[in-house]
């Protein structure tokens, strides 16, 4: 007999689940954006400006248009409304309008019968510029300019937003550490590189409607962009996501081409199909943004923290996307795993005349912890103690509230460092491998969904969940919530039949159609287990209720003696007794007919009173400790990583299947970042925009992943989990640094890190007579 | 104009006769004129894989492939592996392992799986990595998809 206290066992969540979708993936049958044909369909193309900043004097379309077989030509007065993710910095637009901002900025877009019409008219749209001062550095763009990139950089300058914050008396705090190290990190920019490019097909129809289909990862924020911009009230568009191949923020944002493609299909009264090439996502990006840090850390002589000092220089490229966000986030992602009882942060996000950067997984909390726990690992050397007792001696605890009053409830962060310490044989490991060879210790935490809904004012559910069952006893779940292949959908369809007990066979998540689907608010800051998990609950367990009573009609039985079995309801005292699940919703049908249910999750009012206080604000977090091993080639400095160890609190996993799959994805994406990937640049050009250039890690680079899932329950999370989409990823980078400080004993602050720079540090050190492991 | 003739090919062991442009790319015939998109586009320069069909059993980059290259010989699409209304060994440990994600590079792994474990009854993890390295997933971080193909080929033992 369990104990009282122990936590319930489940019959289908925390096993494995094969993602329902599955078969029809395998088959070549799950329907993509660009699988979907409409008749009379027009091919939508894009012209790109090849400048980096210029005032757009003029545009002449008379000679595309007057070409056979355009439809469309558009240019950016038409549809001029800006747009963005966040209301509060709208400064993109469809295409262009009076500049354009960089190299691959939208200038014209052309619908056509074909492909090679629609290139052709676009080759003949004529441009009178003005080419205007580029600004390709964003540490020049902190003061005032000569042209700002946008009216609204502060000041004159192209700061888009400034974070100023301070708890506590940092300087009283440094002024009495025993110890402070300062680590200033450079970051190249990465970007998502989903494998299904951005596709839109877009149909206005004469009943005054206009129904839109498009690879993305948040339906509601696109559906209200396409009625801020076109002028339609959003109940006269509809919004359908197909499948999604991939995302990782990059199809987050409401984006440029989506909103062109449905005023194309307006302009034209025929369906329109945008489908971007591998390059024009490149020039979409909204990736990582490179980052400049500056992160200061003090502590007394027993190794407790006193404080962080940290500066942030964040480059935006040419819009603003998510980067009010991204800059709050470099700061104050920095309050947990650890208790920082003193914290300041100055934070800035410049504009340049390059590609966009956005939200990428793990967003705003991947390069702040990077120069964090290197900092920690100089800390722990200075200290002379181990990187792991150091982070023991500082885990924020349980039921806790950071300096800046985040809400921290669970945490199994401790077991975590337990967990990963025992598994990866560290003892006998760090700083006892042979020279070249090396552990590092890597932590992370992250919000497991924002607490703000971005758009709603008034407060609305974040998530709403839908159910349906009719006489067939199969249960249609209708949520705007967005599988992009991390197994929303599956998650979705086991929470409803855990709750109900019927087979998972019985339940059909819908396609996302704003016309049918309820609001969720989507796939980024990781908050789908989370919140549409809880809506279902909900959800699911209404629809139980009126099921049981259904059942307590057929047995004479008052609801609370009954209980919910596998495909069956029975007496909780003589389980033998029952009936089957469709006896009772057909009992429960005789009154009311089909069934319907409606659950939904907002999250709690949470956070300080202060300016900027909601910003990272979530209802629970998810916390991460790593220890990656490398295997340096001391000629080449070429390096391998053998294994990474990973222990993740993200709750009760709900479904091992995809808990394991996104963390195997997350260490694939955090090692691209921390081993090659860059979007290069000259200047203001992008110099690799496709997937040869841009190398994500080969199969022959993964190494062995070591999964320990130690979390327990959270409180308030559906069926105690919290997230595991995008935390993963963090903590994958700074294990590897660190285990490269182990292996040769240089320190890298600089991402990527190449075999180059590999090679220069050794070099560097050897020059400077420190001897590292004997050599 | 370009010329166009007429292409007769077997796809997925039946014969096709397909009228094209000499120019016509595999890629593009196979989803946009006979509409199996079963194959997918997601580079158009032969980097990503997710374009892989088999031709007379080799898998090939569709999309930089000349459609009348297939005259004459024998085109497998995802469509095309399988029993009907069935999965393969292969498919069904791509299910079962969580090889798939998102999706969209999934066919091309499976056709270049069952293309492997065709030639290679029991290839060792050295020989799975090289098969699918011309195959790009940004989801999986690739282990689900080699532990997929481990298991497909002792199904297949």
């Amino acid at each position: 007999m369990p104990a009282a206290d122990a936590p319930p066992v489940y019959r289908l969540l925390g096993s494995r689940i094969p993602y329902v979708e599955g078969p029809l993936k395998v088959t070549g049958r799950a329907e993509y954006t660009d699988d979907i044909q409409r008749p009379g369909q027009l091919v939508g193309r894009l012209l790109r400006s090849p400048w980096p900043h210029a005032r757009l004097r003029s545009i002449d379309t008379t000679e595309a248009r007057a070409l056979p077989g355009v439809a469309a030509v558009l240019t950016g007065e038409r549809y001029p409304t800006p747009f963005g993710v966040l209301p509060i910095t709208h400064d993109e637009t469809a295409i262009a309008v009076g500049k354009a901002r960089y190299i691959g900025d939208i200038v014209a877009a052309v619908a056509a019968v074909d492909e090679r019409t629609a290139e052709e008219a676009l080759a003949k749209i004529r441009f009178d510029v003005e080419p205007l001062p580029e600004y390709s550095d964003p540490r020049t763009g902190t003061e005032k300019v000569a042209e700002p990139i946008h009216a609204r950089g502060l000041a004159g300058s192209n700061v888009q937003k400034e974070v100023v914050q301070h708890f506590g008396d940092v300087d009283a705090a440094f002024a009495r550490a025993a110890h402070a190290v300062r680590v200033r990190g450079t970051f190249a920019g990465v970007t998502h590189a989903f494998t299904e490019p951005l596709a839109t097909i877009a149909e206005a129809t004469p009943d005054g409607r206009l129904t839109v289909w498009s690879a993305t990862q948040v339906p509601h924020y696109l559906h209200r962009a396409l009625s801020e911009v076109l002028g339609l009230p959003m109940h006269r568009i509809r919004v359908v996501k197909p499948e999604v191949g991939g995302g990782f923020g990059g199809k987050s944002d409401p984006l440029p081409h989506e909103i062109a493609c449905a005023a194309l299909a307006l302009e034209t009264g025929r369906p329109v199909k945008m489908l971007l090439d591998r390059e024009d996502v490149f020039y979409t990006n909204h990736g990582r943004h490179p980052t400049f840090n500056d992160v200061r850390i003090a502590c007394d002589a027993d190794g407790r923290l006193l404080g962080y000092d940290i500066e942030a220089l964040i480059e935006g490229g040419a819009w603003s996307s998510f980067g009010t966000v991204t800059t709050y986030y470099n700061g104050v992602l920095a309050m947990g795993p650890y208790r920082v009882p003193n914290f300041r942060y100055r934070g800035r996000r410049v504009y340049t005349n390059r590609p966009p950067s956005g939200a990428m997984r793990a967003h705003g909390g991947t390069n702040i912890r990077y120069s964090i726990e290197v900092a920690l690992d100089r800390l722990a050397e200075e200290l002379g103690v181990d990187p792991f007792d150091l982070r023991e001696r500082n885990a924020l605890p349980p039921n806790s509230t950071t300096v800046n009053e985040f809400r921290i409830t669970s945490t199994s962060f401790r077991e975590c460092l337990a967990a990963v310490r025992r598994a990866s044989g560290w003892e006998g490991k760090w700083r006892k491998l042979p020279l070249g060879r090396g552990v590092g210790l890597g932590c992370g935490f992250y919000i497991s969904g924002s607490n703000s809904p971005i758009h709603f004012t008034p407060k609305m559910p974040q998530s709403t969940v839908h159910l349906k069952v009719d006489m067939d006893g199969g249960i249609a779940v209708h949520s705007m919530q967005a599988d992009i292949g991390q197994g929303s959908n599956t998650l979705l369809a086991a929470i409803v039949a855990e709750v109900l007990g019927v087979d998972l066979d019985r339940v059909h998540v819908q396609r996302v159609d704003s016309d049918v689907s309820p609001i969720d608010l989507g796939s980024y800051s990781s908050r789908v287990t989370f919140m549409m998990g809880n809506a279902a609950r909900t959800a699911a367990l209404q629809l139980r209720e009126k099921i049981v009573r259904g059942a307590a009609g057929l047995l004479h039985a008052a609801p609370e003696e009954l209980e919910v079995a596998h495909e069956r309801i029975r007496w909780r005292r003589r389980p033998e007794e029952g009936v089957s699940f469709l006896e009772a919703l057909h009992a429960a049908m005789e009154n009311e007919g089909a069934l319907t249910a409606s659950g939904a999750y907002q999250s709690k009012p949470m956070g300080g009173t202060f300016k900027g206080a909601r910003a990272g604000t979530a209802p629970a977090y998810s916390f991460s400790a790593y220890v990656a091993e490398v295997d340096v080639d001391l000629e080449t400095g070429a390096y391998r990583v053998p294994k990474v160890w990973a222990a993740f609190d993200c709750g009760r996993p709900l479904n091992r299947l995809a808990v394991e799959g996104q963390i195997e994805g997350s260490i694939h994406m955090g090692l691209g970042q921390v081993m090659g990937e860059t979007m290069s640049y000259r200047g203001a050009r992008l110099f690799n925009p496709s997937l040869l250039e841009y190398k994500i890690p080969a199969p022959q680079q993964m190494p062995e992943v070591e999964i320990l899932l130690v979390g327990a329950d959270d409180p308030e999370g559906p069926f105690g989990a919290k997230e595991a989409g995008e935390g993963p990823l963090i903590a994958t980078l700074p294990a590897v640094g660190n285990a490269l400080y182990d292996a040769i004993g240089c320190r890298f602050t600089e991402l990527p890190i190449t075999p180059d720079r590999v090679v220069r540090a050794r070099e560097q050190r050897r020059k400077e007579g420190r001897p590292w492991k004997g050599a | 104009m370009a010329e166009s003739g007429t292409l007769r090919f077997a796809l997925n062991g039946q014969p096709v006769t397909a009228r094209c442009p000499d120019e016509r790319i595999l890629l593009d015939l196979l989803r946009e004129d006979l509409r199996l998109t079963g194959t997918k586009r997601g580079c158009d320069l032969g980097t990503c894989g997710c374009c892989t069909v088999l031709v007379d059993g080799r898998p090939t980059l569709s999309c930089l492939t000349l459609a009348r290259l297939a005259a004459g010989r024998s085109v497998t699409t995802i469509e095309g592996v399988g029993p009907p209304q069935r999965l393969s060994a292969v498919q069904r440990a791509f299910v079962e392992h969580g090889a798939t994600q998102c999706g969209f590079c999934t066919p091309g792994f499976v056709l270049t799986a069952t293309a492997l474990l065709r030639e290679n009854r029991a290839p060792s993890r050295e020989e799975i990595e090289r098969a699918i390295s011309g195959n790009l997933c940004r989801c999986t971080g690739y282990l689900a998809i080699v532990r997929a193909i481990e298991a497909a080929a002792r199904a297949e033992a």
